[in-house]
């Protein structure tokens, strides 16, 4: 035994006595992480989280969260002499003469990009493969809340510099908010401690950027992987994996040098976007000052969607009794995305309505396979980016030399009509993939070597597939839809008849495919 | 095509393929070849590290250097970035590297299990449960169970009322601005009085109402009480009589402040004689009293009433007779 290896023991042996961690640990640390890429979505979130915590930290010791009135003396000529927010003239002393500051902040807006980026794609995968279903059902419901707290520590974020373009942000937000009925005005009123903009804001929502909503991530990403770790990834179908086991590298030594490494990767890769990107630089937006506001303002890309869905919104209000409800900011900005947000939490349990299917699942679907789903997934993504587009319309009128109002016509329609038409076409593409699949497993590969036969007839050489490859194309389950008669086993009508209805319609709806290749097929073929 | 049954004979599964050794595995060069690349790679990071260091402490912050398609960009502020991202960087690709080529690839299987507890264990703790909640006799202590819910209650309502005193209640706030009868439009920046004559046909000047030498506008007056001149030929005008008696020889004001958001409608198009606002382009038409022409705004933008006093500045003859800015439930529309 070496003196390392002694002195080794020696801790482990401290440390076990003490907590009884080794036969823990020794599970632990032979935990299978099936691997595929799609995989590391789920980490770049996380890794960006870590390099929030970091680059926020650094940016805490010299910001100044106080809309106190200040003369700005700064090294920046422009605004030497202007008045503005402690808040505002703070960032721009990190900008300018704190070495590395200005760094740490384009770190920091990076980092919240590329979070928020992969929030969504690691949703999307999640949802595209089924990850979603049982047991997984709470995680998937975490998962919506931090996606959900991810906007809204995005948006207090690029708000506190208080700069020209942020104050324009808030004062929109200060608006929703005015426009709930009933308790808007108030609540705008304590929010903000006063008439928009207030004294108590930036402060305010800095407490809630750097302890608060961070506290409830940690919290929520703690539950979010302690999950994962407990009831263990899901896997893609292949050959030897199955329902009962799971695939890959053990966390020592493979996994947890990769995934160590990939944090490095990733903050490596934020910091060179940091060094060479410039992101969100206030210095040329100026103070604050609500009398103003600069051409082309834009929140941030995961909320321009919203801001697009304003933008498209027709001008209704409803002036009634003295009182005014602004449907115009009501529906697009609070009404659209709680249906959204709510209709995506609730979907694994509407799914599984939908479908009957209460067993675990452990293997994802390839999205080919679960044609309905796949097709709902690119009809929302259809969705947003129509509202996204319409959010940077004035960009989008400048640089392709349209007016404003063609793209917001196009918008107003298009909403409506193209996600729709994006669910049947998914819908159909799907068909047509597993039709191509099957194609492949009864008569392989096309090599494109022609024959000529004795006959004269001229053909063309197919290459049989592999059995692995064979067996992933073939190995999932084709689910009948459900079949709810109307009557009981008596004859009685049963309750809930229109309810039944509706499920089957749909369960017939989820159920389409093009079935796939059984062993007879196989075998007929051979014979041929 | 249709739905089909799982009831079919399906493909075997050939099970897990063969295990494919690496170059590293089996020729002792590719090995060596590899650990040196690691090597290589843990050294660049070290390079990065030292880069940055070098800049943070020797580049001076005014120093540009020409780098092709970027442009003209800051030493220090570069080498700091690169210094950090190599650091970074060549730190993962290392440690990725050396567990792709060398560390031990072999797969392993775990085996999962169904996570419904048996039913023994479900059935002890369904007992354990109902012995503890019996336990605590709600059933049976009515009082002490009404009691409780009372002080639940009762105890839901301190956080709410703590949270009180985060700002002032809104009263008329939102219905009034600084603008009086008589108020003097001042020009914003400059807070000079305008001269109806100075005015030009087809001039726009951003105002706000005169304040008392020395003092200062709150940010929250700001927020509501700038004003737009535009002056056109009386003529360009279609109006309501009343809408043009707020006028003063083709002077029309109009808040600055958008209906439908709050931005500040600060595009004027001297050609259509539109306002558009930035935010979501609800455009207004001047001409028309301020119309909603296109967009989300719901209403027309509130329009001054203006006149001009002895000295011929131009002044308010009454407040906003609508609150401006952006609806609220309160606001009285009719």
């Amino acid at each position: 035994m070496t003196t390392a290896e002694k002195r080794l023991g020696t801790v482990a042996n401290y440390v076990d006595e003490r907590t009884g961690a080794a036969g823990w640990m020794k599970k632990s640390l032979t935990k299978v992480f099936p691997d595929h890429w799609s995989f590391m979505l789920g980490e770049v979130c996380m890794y960006s989280f870590v390099i929030l915590l970091l680059s926020g930290t650094f940016l805490t010791l010299w910001f100044d969260p106080s809309q106190r009135e200040v003369v700005y003396e700064g090294v920046y000529e422009p605004l030497k002499g202007l008045k503005m927010s402690a808040a505002y003239a703070s960032t721009l002393d990190i900008s300018f003469e704190v070495r590395g500051g200005l760094l740490m902040r384009q770190i920091h807006h990076w980092a919240a990009n590329i979070f928020m980026a992969a929030i969504v794609a690691h949703l999307l995968r999640v949802f595209f493969t089924g990850a979603f279903r049982k047991p997984r059902e709470f995680n998937w419901i975490l998962g919506i809340l931090l996606v959900t707290l991810g906007l809204v520590e995005g948006l207090f974020g690029y708000s506190l510099p208080d700069d020209l373009l942020s104050g324009t942000g808030l004062r929109i937000t200060s608006a929703i908010i005015q426009a709930i009925p009933l308790v808007g005005t108030y609540i705008s009123f304590f929010l903000f401690g006063g008439a928009f903009p207030g004294v108590g804001f930036i402060p305010r929502i800095f407490t809630l950027h750097v302890l608060l909503i961070p506290g409830a991530f940690l919290a929520v990403i703690t539950i979010h992987v302690m999950l994962v770790w407990y009831q263990k990834h899901t896997q893609f179908p292949g050959p030897g994996k199955t329902e009962k086991n799971v695939v890959g590298q053990p966390i020592l030594p493979v996994y947890m040098a990769k995934a160590g490494g990939f944090f490095f990767i990733v903050f490596g890769i934020t910091a060179f976007l940091g060094a060479v990107a410039s992101i969100n630089p206030i210095w040329l937006y100026g103070p604050y000052n609500p009398g103003q506001i600069s051409a082309g303002s834009q929140p941030d890309w995961y909320m321009g969607w919203l801001d697009g869905l304003v933008r498209m919104a027709p001008p209704l209000e409803t002036h009634a009794f003295g009182h005014t409800i602004s449907w115009n900011i009501l529906i697009p900005a609070l009404i659209v995305p709680g249906i959204l947000f709510t209709g995506m939490a609730l979907y694994p349990f509407i799914e599984s309505w939908i479908t009957g299917d209460k067993r675990e699942h452990h293997l994802l679907d390839r999205p080919r396979n679960v044609p309905n789903r796949t097709a709902l997934g690119v009809m929302s993504i259809t969705f947003v980016l129509i509202s996204l587009i319409n959010g940077g319309n004035d960009i989008f009128a400048t640089v392709f030399d349209l007016s404003i109002n063609q793209i917001m016509w196009f918008s107003r329609i298009a909403i409506f009509i193209l996600p729709p038409l994006a669910f049947v076409i998914t819908k159909r593409l799907c068909l047509s993939l597993q039709r191509a699949d099957r194609d492949l497993v009864l008569h392989g590969r096309e090599t494109g070597r022609l024959v000529r036969m004795p006959s004269g007839e001229f053909v063309e050489v197919h290459e049989e597939i592999t059995p692995q490859e064979r067996w992933t194309l073939t190995s999932h389950e084709q689910q009948p839809a459900l079949e709810l008669s109307e009557t009981d086993s008596r004859g009685v009508r049963r309750p809930g008849g229109f309810k039944n209805k509706i499920r089957v319609r749909l369960s017939k709806a989820h159920a389409v495919s093009v079935p796939k290749v059984t062993a007879q097929e196989l075998k007929e073929i051979e014979h041929h | 095509m249709s739905a089909v049954s799982n009831e079919i004979e399906i493909i075997d599964d050939p099970g897990a393929p063969a295990h494919v050794p690496r170059a590293a595995d089996l020729n002792p060069r590719s090995e060596k070849r590899a650990e040196q690349q690691v090597a290589i790679l843990f050294g660049l990071s070290g390079v990065g590290s030292l880069l940055l260091i070098y800049s943070y402490v020797f580049v001076a912050d005014d120093i540009f250097i020409f780098i092709p398609i970027m442009g003209n960009q800051n030493a220090h502020q570069l080498g700091l970035g690169i210094g950090m991202a190599m650091s970074l960087f060549f730190l993962g690709m290392a440690a990725v590297h050396w567990a792709k080529t060398l560390m031990p690839e072999t797969e392993i299987v775990n085996h999962r299990h169904e996570f419904r507890s048996s039913d023994e264990d479900r059935a002890d703790f369904v007992k354990t449960v109902k012995d503890g909640v019996a336990g605590v006799q709600l059933g049976r202590r009515k009082l002490i169970k009404r009691s409780l819910a009372a002080s639940l209650g009762l105890f839901a309502l301190p956080p709410v009322l703590l949270l009180r005193d985060l700002g002032p209640l809104p009263k008329k706030q939102l219905e009034m601005t600084s603008w009086k009868a008589g108020t003097r439009l001042v020009t914003d920046p400059g807070n000079r009085p305008i001269l109806a004559s100075d005015l030009e046909v087809g001039s726009v000047v951003q105002t706000l109402p005169a304040i008392a030498e020395g003092t200062e506008r709150l940010l929250s007056d700001i927020a509501k009480d700038p004003v737009l001149l535009i002056r056109l030929r009386p003529e360009d005008f279609q109006l309501t009589p009343e809408k043009f008696a707020m006028t003063h020889e083709g002077i029309i004001a109009f808040s600055k402040i958008c209906s439908h958001m709050g931005c500040a409608v600060a595009l004027y198009e001297q050609q259509t004689k539109h306002l558009l606002c930035p935010c979501h382009q609800s455009t207004f038409d001047v001409t028309r009293g301020a119309k909603v022409i296109f967009g989300p705004a719901a209403r027309p933008l509130p329009q001054l009433d203006i006149t001009v006093d002895a000295e011929g500045y131009l002044v308010a003859r009454a407040p906003f007779n609508e609150p401006v800015g952006p609806s609220f439930w309160e606001r009285n529309s009719q």
